[in-house]
């Protein structure tokens, strides 16, 4: 063939391999999306949000305990982490550039890379052991354990780019260095770190492994948050591996109900995050 | 009146105060000084705590997985019985499908991901690039149980039905492709992963090349280059140890990946080459056993498990950042 033809040829190939890669990523996704949609919205109803699941062989019934408790524990979680978070970031941000700094900012990246199943492994000898039980308590300290390192990681984004000038402007003024961080630095880069904290909080939302041996699960309401309460994800695992069409269809509603309040999420912080980089 | 004197002290003009005693001056400074102390503690302290909790968590499962390591010792890792009754514990069952399923899956996802974010970047009209990549990140957050929910329902009957028929028909010869079709596989649990890892590895993949200098692709161009020789020339050099650090990241993700697999591997502990038939990864195991093990040697057992998984994705995570970390830096030199 002629050499130049055959370039031609084999760049028309490459192309082409190249959408069929991209349709090849798309399309398993796109009928994800499609099933969700299809399967859950026809469970999606009042009954839902307002009722616990019923025995199977009983239509019906809905995830009203598991929604009000990954409220409760996504609370819980964003209490113990953000705090954590934010603080630890304006440490390495206003005091940072040492060895410590570094070693914080590795520690942190770490911990993110790690699996969610392992805070749920160290929440259970932490809380589960000592206090002799399974709690939604334990629950939220494993979950915070995943909100921390995202928080700080992009709380510290942030904070990196507000102007220097403007804490030198502060601080002029004779506002002391504390209030300048909380007040000026943490305030002007508050859009971007509220994108960062609804996207954690985006995350721990979906999370089902590190509720198995902490939060356990339950069938019924509780209150209590030092006993098992249940859990949206963890509620769509049973019942997604359970043999029955009811629950079956349980489980793809409350797909359909975690997924959309996801990407509400996603979409929010996405238009904080818009916000921030206009400024 | 000296209290009436000490609320001027903190009022907000102290030059004002200043004139009238020179007492306040140094109380006033005492005051800003304790409060930043405080806040330098403060943050301190809860930057601290992130070594805490890394510290905590590696000494904790090291300790609670002791009476496992004591029992067995090496041998953990490489007996293959797991028998909860008697006491007999040997994780290489687990280990074996943790790393199949895995690498298979980057296998499959790493080409996939490099054509799909080469198409963002160099090929697709601008318009489409944008609304394709968001999509794309927006799918790297879906949690995993819904891809296990997806998997189990959808996915798995569909395998049984057509794909794993079909395998059997024609290449049943091979060893990989022997046995009964179950639907619930190991096979089932490397789609499911490549499903999962490709946006991930995808998202990772497009900074990395669009951090590629444009001076770069025109120079190839101006040579004569075709678009693919471009893309080989100029832009996957420069790329290279971007997305082998991507690809890792990926491989990271896979190997904790617990709720979407634990629901399509069918969790059986053997070791067995046909993809078909089903397995059991670490991440699957302590899911499914450690709420209820049934002795102090068995969550022992299944800690160590965890304590292996978590050195493991360590070493992993430490490699991406690191290759991901040079790339981002040369390419921020590149671009100044």
């Amino acid at each position: 063939m002629n050499p130049v033809l055959f370039r031609k040829f084999k760049n028309h190939l490459m192309t082409f391999l190249m959408v069929a890669a991209t349709a090849a990523v798309l399309v398993p996704l796109g009928m994800i999306f499609f099933h969700i949609v299809k399967m859950g919205i026809s469970s999606v109803n009042l009954g839902f949000f307002t009722e616990i699941p019923k025995p199977p062989g009983e239509a019906g019934g809905g995830m009203a305990n598991g929604l009000a408790g990954s409220f409760v524990m996504i609370l819980m979680a964003s209490l113990i982490g953000i705090p954590i978070g934010i603080f630890g970031a304006i440490y390495l941000t206003e005091y940072g550039g040492s060895k410590m700094s570094t070693t914080v900012r590795f520690a942190a990246d770490v911990l993110s890379g790690t699996p969610s199943i392992i805070t749920g492994l160290v929440a259970y000898s932490l809380l589960v052991v000592p206090m002799k039980g399974f709690s939604a308590l334990a629950g939220s300290v494993a979950l915070a354990l995943i909100i921390v390192p995202i928080v700080l990681r992009t709380t510290e984004e942030q904070l990196k780019m507000v102007p220097g000038s403007l804490r030198e402007a502060s601080l002029a003024l004779g506002v002391p260095f504390w209030r300048t961080s909380l007040k000026v630095t943490l305030r002007s880069a508050m859009s971007g770190v509220t994108t960062g904290v609804l996207l954690a909080i985006a995350r721990v939302a979906g999370e089902t492994a590190p509720l198995l041996f902490t939060a356990l699960g339950n069938q019924f309401w509780n209150k209590d948050v030092t006993k098992p309460m249940a859990a949206l994800p963890l509620q769509i695992f049973n019942f997604a591996i359970s043999p029955y069409d009811d629950w079956h269809r349980l489980a793809w509603a409350g797909a359909l109900v975690l997924v959309t309040i996801m990407f509400t999420l996603s979409l929010t912080a996405r238009y904080f995050g818009r916000g921030r980089q206009r400024v | 009146m000296p209290p009436a004197n000490a609320s001027t002290m903190t009022a907000p003009h102290p030059e004002t105060t200043v004139q009238a005693s020179t007492k306040p001056k140094p109380i006033a400074q005492e005051k800003k000084l304790s409060g930043d102390l405080i806040f330098r503690w403060v943050t301190t302290i809860f930057a601290m705590s992130i070594l805490a909790i890394l510290a905590l968590m590696l000494t904790e499962m090291a300790l609670q997985s002791i009476p496992a390591i004591k029992q067995f010792g090496l041998k953990f890792v490489t007996a293959s019985e797991w028998d909860a009754v008697n006491g007999n514990f040997g994780a290489l069952p687990y280990l074996y499908g943790s790393v199949v399923s895995s690498v298979l899956a980057l296998a499959l996802a790493t080409p996939l991901s490099i054509g799909a974010a080469l198409f963002i970047t160099e090929i697709c009209p601008r318009g489409w690039g944008s609304m394709i990549a968001p999509l794309v990140e927006l799918l790297a957050a879906i949690p995993s149980v819904i891809y296990g929910l997806w998997g189990v329902l959808v996915m798995a009957p569909w395998l049984q039905s057509t794909v794993e028929p079909f395998l059997i028909d024609h290449f049943g010869a091979l060893p990989f492709f022997q046995g009964a079709p179950y639907g619930v596989s190991m096979l089932a649990a490397v789609f499911i992963l490549m499903i999962m890892v490709v946006p991930i590895i995808t998202s990772i993949t497009k900074e990395v090349l669009m951090a590629v200098p444009q001076s770069q692709k025109e120079a190839a161009i101006a040579l004569g280059a075709t678009r693919w020789e471009m893309i080989r020339i100029a832009i996957l050099p420069y790329g290279r140890s971007g997305i082998l650090g991507a690809a890792i990241l990926g491989l990271g993700r896979a190997v904790g990946e617990t709720m979407a697999v634990t629901m399509v591997i069918g969790n059986a502990p053997q070791i067995s080459l046909s993809l078909l038939s089903p397995a059991y990864t670490m991440p699957s195991v302590i899911a499914n056993e450690f709420a209820e093990a049934s002795s102090k040697l068995h969550s022992a057992a299944l800690m160590e498990i965890g304590l292996i998984l978590l050195l493991v994705t360590l070493i992993i995570n430490a490699m991406a950042r690191l290759l991901i970390w040079s790339v981002s830096r040369g390419s921020s030199g590149g671009r100044i």
